[in-house]
């Protein structure tokens, strides 16, 4: 995750964003404004649902700030906010980065006990990658 | 023939688990000892910018493990766990602790599929509290909230790229 969007969402909004994103019938909301804005009665439709249960499904993707509604009294279309799904792909990236990142490693590693020198040209790259990032990290505080 | 090297995440929407599966080039009871020896673990195990400052095994049922690592800053990160099952070269099952979390305690198990000489590497972690998911624990509904968020966020990313 980069230091700004670290700093724009607290370690409470994420929580939010994950508890939202919780619920199957939410994803499928989510899932379907990301293809463009919708209606109440649109994202209801799949659903086999009371009025209310939809009314609080979509009140608690708001709060998570993963939707807004417009003002239009009579339609109220919702929008998906990009940013702060984004939020939550940018955790999982990281996730994912640590095990390929420390994986990487242990291929040099596998590749030592079995009597082959490292495969250097990555090594560099990587050792070269490291102090890149490291430099940009203390920029940015 | 070049390795595929590629990194799968999954995420089972009504599991509370998080699988992963890497192939390595090499035999499993090499890649079981890189995994469970601290010379090969400090080398390879962690974020890359952090130093492993700590790396502590007692490799036995009912023995711990302790791992430090340290930012370039100074702040330190400690994970620790017990050792479950151990069953070398296929096999290895412990709890896991992130000590900023200390009540989320989750069950790694790591399992080392040999195909002539390249070894899959499939890790599981079950988190604990997801096997409370229908009680009311706020950490709970996160936990699930994390875990079915991996898969269902994989299957989405595409759309968002477009709504972006």
């Amino acid at each position: 995750m980069t230091t700004a969007t670290a700093a724009r969402f607290s370690a409470d909004d994420l929580d939010a964003t994950f508890a939202a994103l919780a619920d199957r019938t939410r994803r499928a909301m989510v899932a379907k404004l990301a293809r463009g804005a919708a209606s109440v009665l649109e994202l209801a439709e799949p659903h086999d649902m009371s009025q209310p249960a939809i009314s609080k499904h979509l009140k608690v993707l708001e709060r998570a700030g993963l939707i807004t509604r417009g003002r239009d009294a009579q339609r109220r279309p919702c929008r998906l906010e990009p940013r702060r799904l984004k939020l939550v792909a940018d955790w999982i990236a990281t996730y994912r980065e640590y095990w390929e990142e420390s994986y990487a490693r242990l291929d040099d590693v596998l590749q030592e006990l079995q009597g082959q020198p490292p495969a250097k040209q990555k090594e560099q790259e990587r050792s070269h990658a490291h102090v890149t990032k490291a430099r940009s990290h203390r920029r940015t505080r | 023939m070049p390795t595929s090297r590629k990194l799968e995440v999954i995420a089972a929407p009504d599991k509370p688990t998080i699988v992963t599966r890497r192939t390595f080039d090499a035999p499993r009871a090499l890649v079981f000892d890189a995994w469970t020896k601290p010379e090969y673990i400090k080398r390879w195990m962690g974020p890359r910018n952090m130093e492993m400052v700590v790396c502590e095994i007692d490799l036995r049922v009912g023995g711990g493990y302790r791992f430090v690592h340290r930012t370039p800053d100074g702040q330190e990160f400690g994970i620790h766990g017990t050792y479950r099952e151990i069953s070398r070269p296929d096999r290895l099952a412990s709890t896991y602790v992130f000590e900023l979390f200390p009540d989320a305690e989750s069950l790694e198990t790591l399992v080392l599929e040999e195909t002539a000489g390249q070894t899959t590497a499939i890790t599981t972690t079950v988190h604990k509290t997801i096997q409370n998911r229908d009680g009311h624990l706020a950490n709970g509904a996160m936990e699930v909230g994390m875990n079915e968020g991996y898969a269902r966020l994989d299957e989405l990313l595409p759309d968002l790229k477009r709504a972006a």
